[in-house]
């Protein structure tokens, strides 16, 4: 089987404190570390072992920078037969859906069964799944969490209310949103990333991929980002600034107050 | 030989005899020649291991180890006993290779044990040989009544080892009895025939056998006096041909073993030796995956376990019911050597050990804390065993995914938690330190003596962070010209490497060592035991490094340092021995010496203490790590503190600390227990210039001017 994976890079929500600049228009991000959006690190691991058990290529893509190759690197360590890296100026600025034209016109060009993206990205509004699916005309199922393949279709779980758990089958080729939790990913430590630091990872400019470019980018953008703000402080909220004891006392004193404490 | 029967029909029988004899030799010969070469199949194909140096240091172990038996006496009955059989053995080597030689040759005697000495090594063999029949049916009585836990088996593990421990301890019963009925019966022939005889030792078991034999008549006698040689003779190459396949192989191995055992401590081996740090990466696999990738002395320690379970009797682990016990690390990887290098048959070894005889969760469940090492009698390794496990499963990418964030982290932070690393001083802007002057950070424009290494754990949490402030204190209290890192100091990568992370640690010891030179220190303090023992033994070309405690000693030692007494004389002090300061580092009298030197403190030992101490529960990456296991090491700790009468824990480590305090409070003896780093107990109790003593304990009190230190 043939299956490509549809990978970002964000800031790592757990080794970063997230502010927002000056300009108040985004994040800080001089200092950020960052790594392999996690649903999409599942929705690797996912399609390696898909692939072990039927045999077949994992392709990951990622739409982005030169820095985003450190994530490809990443993802070739843990045992993707091939990774690619669409990059172009004429991307910046592009919403959800320029970067799903943008990724569906990559798969037009090559055979795949299965595309994986992540459930979102950690940074992201979950939209490009779906989207890449509608533009490809592909069925789609999201918040995967189980896989067995059959005769050119699939068995897909998710999860619904109570932890139970419902049943699709899907035709392939066909999209899905992997959810987390559904494998456990391998480890992939430095060094198995400077073994595979000679593989060569090929980067695609627009007309590589054969997008057409008033389909991307700011200006075909339709959904535009204009603020970023901290919550003002409501009413009913109240943070304590005072040492660890302290604050715990108070925490249970509060709680104590509002009959929390029986 | 009795051999006083002139008959022809008895000389044909003795020339039958004697080439009955000669065949049961060659053939005993040959298969134990033969059985042991095929053991050696799989050490050959092993991965190297250079233990062919420092012949005198190893020598001394052999002396010490071996033939003295040292570790034995920890157990005291078990140990006297074996002491007993050891000696025993001994003591008869001599004998019963004269014995067999006998059989063919009548009139061979043992160069150098004829005569006078001859007679007195027979009278001391015999009582020997009396003792270790006794030490047989005592050991088999303790094996069958007394039952002492430490041999059980538990289910998952198979079936109980007793059945094979009794069989072979009766038939080494057997050839005692056997060795003494032959003296016996060859004594009471000679003496009815009035030929001089051996005088045999009163009440030995050959004198009571002769006793019991001496009016028998001639032919009887004839008879038993063969039969004895022949039960003796195929009971000696019966076990010598059994031993390989089971516990008492140690009797061969242990010699070699403790030989080629280990010399240094708090060390570990390199992923292969022979191959240096900056070719690692044309390594093509990392640690132990298949059995191959064990070295030979690995190996032979597998061969040398005596199953005596006294690494499971002291392992934490085992103790807190995670899923591992040390004993049978060994044991399964015997088991495993025996099945998939059989003595008739090819060899078979492409099984990976993960997953088939150990489970993930066996191997991660291991603190490295030594205890095991520590009581082996017979030096057989874990350490170096459980983190080349692990390497191999890093390298196989078959990490549990608690660890994998913290790694990530390690990577791209120099910090498990993830923290930035221009927040790694913040600890040092507290108020508590204003009185005391600021903490220098070598950053180029600062420079000093000393460098006070402070780890990941001290400069992030803020509860451990009351150490690192009590450690500046310290240092500054005592004159000391030191500085700290601040943000280019990354995780010492203790833990990382003992974790199998070899790659990731390298990078950080590089970082480290870079940092390190460049801050132009002459020496290191640290106050945390996991940063001591990866600057000490895994980090190269640094400074001499120095705990704490062993800087505070010295101060007290020269008088550099008073301590006003103790507050709350209800007090009752129990000091824990964190791993990597005592057991890896054999620093167990400073740390106490410290806490004697306060005046009217109260000081008791818990059982387990000094080598003895019993892990909290490990440090580093072990944070992070989800144990399966019935109850925290830390709660059993805290336990055998309340046991000892003590109120309060003294550690001088940042991790003791986390699961000792986390222990009292899941133990429910929040109250009645509490925990203090010496380093915080010390800074209480400093007598500060310009304090009036009983101003200055308490460590609110420190921030009042009167006590600028």
């Amino acid at each position: 089987m043939e299956i490509l994976v549809c990978a970002r890079r964000v800031p790592d929500t757990s080794e970063n404190e997230i502010e927002i600049n000056a300009a108040g228009n985004d994040i800080e991000r001089d200092e950020l570390v960052y790594s392999m959006n996690e649903p999409d690190n599942y929705a690797v691991e996912e399609a390696l072992q898909i692939r072990d058990r039927v045999g077949g290529n994992v392709t990951v893509v990622t739409v982005g920078g030169e820095d985003d190759e450190e994530i490809l690197r990443r993802e070739l360590a843990m045992g993707a037969n091939r990774a690619v890296l669409i990059s172009d100026d004429v991307f910046s600025g592009s919403d959800g859906r320029g970067i799903a034209a943008v990724l569906a016109a990559f798969v037009r060009q090559g055979h795949y069964d299965l595309i994986l993206t992540g459930v979102q990205a950690e940074e992201g509004a979950a939209q490009v799944g779906g989207m890449l699916a509608a533009l490809l005309d592909y069925p789609f199922a999201s918040l995967v969490n189980s896989i067995v393949v059959e005769d050119g279709k699939l068995r897909v779980s998710r999860e619904i209310e109570s932890g139970n758990r419902e049943i699709n089958e899907i035709e392939l080729p066909c999209v899905l949103s992997i959810q987390t939790g559904i494998n456990e990913p391998r480890y992939v430590g430095m060094r198995g990333i400077r073994q595979v630091a000679s593989l060569p990872i090929p980067t695609l400019g627009a007309s590589d991929v054969g997008v057409d470019q008033a389909a991307v980018g700011g200006k075909a953008a339709r959904a535009k980002r204009v603020d970023y703000f901290i919550p003002a402080l409501s009413k009913g909220a109240l943070i304590l600034h005072r040492s660890r004891e302290e604050n715990a006392a108070q925490v249970l004193e509060l709680v104590a107050a509002k009959g929390g404490l029986k | 030989m009795v051999g006083t029967y002139s008959s022809a029909q008895i000389a044909d029988w003795l020339v039958s005899g004697r080439n009955l004899f000669l065949t049961i030799h060659v053939f005993g010969v040959a298969c134990f020649v033969y059985i042991v070469a095929r053991r050696l199949v799989p050490l050959v194909r092993a991965q190297r291991d250079p233990r062919f140096d420092q012949p005198l240091a190893r020598l001394g172990r052999v002396l010490k180890f071996w033939l003295g038996q040292w570790k034995h006496p920890r157990y005291n009955f078990a140990g006297i006993l074996h002491i007993l059989i050891f000696a025993g053995f001994i003591l008869l080597a001599a004998r019963a290779f004269t014995v067999l030689i006998v059989g063919v040759s009548e009139t061979f005697v043992m160069p150098g044990l004829s005569g006078k000495s001859g007679h007195i090594y027979n009278i001391v063999t015999d009582y020997a040989a009396t003792i270790v029949f006794l030490c047989m049916v005592v050991a088999a009585i303790r094996r069958l009544v007394f039952k002492p836990s430490r041999y059980a088996v538990p289910a998952k593990y198979g079936k109980g080892h007793t059945a094979d421990a009794v069989f072979l301890l009766g038939l080494i019963a057997l050839l005692m009895v056997a060795d003494s009925l032959f003296a016996a019966s060859d004594a009471a022939g000679h003496a009815q025939r009035g030929q001089p005889a051996e005088t045999l030792a009163v009440l030995s078991l050959p004198w009571l056998l002769q006793v019991v034999t001496g009016s028998m008549p001639m032919a009887t006698l004839w008879i038993l006096n063969v039969t004895a040689y022949l039960v003796h003779e195929v009971t000696f190459y019966f076990l010598l041909c059994y031993r390989p396949f089971g516990i008492q192989f140690h009797v061969e191995t242990s010699l070699f073993s403790i030989y080629f055992s280990k010399l240094e401590r708090g060390t570990l081996k390199p992923v292969r030796w022979g191959v240096p740090d900056e070719h690692l990466d044309q390594v093509k696999s990392f640690g132990v995956k298949k059995f191959e990738d064990f070295t030979w002395k690995h190996m032979l320690d597998f061969y040398s376990c005596a199953d005596c379970g006294r690494c499971a009797d002291n392992c934490p682990a085992n103790a807190a019911g995670r899923p591992l016990s040390p004993r049978f690390i060994t044991i399964k990887a015997r088991d495993y050597a025996f099945q998939h290098y059989p003595v008739l048959g090819r060899a078979d070894n492409s099984n990976p050990l993960i997953g088939t005889i150990y489970s993930d969760d066996e191997i991660w469940s291991c603190t490295t804390c030594g205890a095991c090492e520590e009581e082996c009698p017979l030096l057989v390794e874990y350490i170096d065993k459980i983190v080349d496990l692990r390497r191999g499963m890093i390298d196989d990418g078959n990490v549990p995914q608690s660890l994998q964030k913290p790694l990530k982290a390690l990577e791209s932070r120099g910090n498990p938690y993830g923290k930035l690393e221009k927040k790694k001083a913040d600890w040092v802007k507290s108020p508590e330190l204003r009185q005391t002057g600021p903490v220098k950070v070598l950053d180029g424009k600062n420079g000093a003596d000393t460098l006070y290494f402070v780890d990941s754990i001290t400069s992030y949490d803020d509860r451990m962070q009351s150490i690192g402030r009590s450690t500046a204190r310290i240092l500054s209290h005592v004159g000391e010209d030191f500085g700290i890192l601040g943000a280019a100091e990354k995780d010492s990568g203790h833990e990382v490497r003992r974790f199998g992370e070899e790659t990731l640690f390298l990078a950080l010891r590089d970082h480290n060592t870079d940092a390190i030179k460049a801050s132009g220190v002459q020496r290191i303090v640290t106050a945390d035991p996991h940063a001591y023992n990866a600057l000490k033994h895994d980090y190269k070309d640094v400074p001499p490094v120095e705990h704490i405690s062993q800087v505070i000693a010295r101060e007290v030692k020269a008088g550099n340092i008073e301590f006003s007494p103790v507050e709350n004389e209800a007090n009752v002090y129990a000091y824990h021995d964190p791993c990597y300061l005592g057991r890896h580092n054999q620093i167990y009298d400073d740390p106490r010496d410290v806490l004697d030197a306060i005046p009217g403190l109260k000081r008791v030992e818990m059982k387990r203490s000094r080598d003895r101490s019993f892990c909290c529960g490990g440090g580093g990456l072990m944070l992070f790590y989800e144990p399966k296991e019935e109850q925290r090491m830390g709660v059993l700790r805290v336990r055998m503190a309340a046991d000892a009468g003590a109120n309060v824990i003294v550690t001088a480590c940042p991790f003791c600390m986390v699961n000792i305090e986390d222990a009292i409070k899941v133990a429910g003896m929040e109250g009645k227990m509490s925990a203090i780093d010496l380093t915080e107990l010390v800074d209480q109790h400093l007598v500060r210039e310009g304090c009036i003593r009983a101003v200055c304990t308490g460590e609110e009190k420190l921030q009042t001017a009167t006590c600028g230190g």
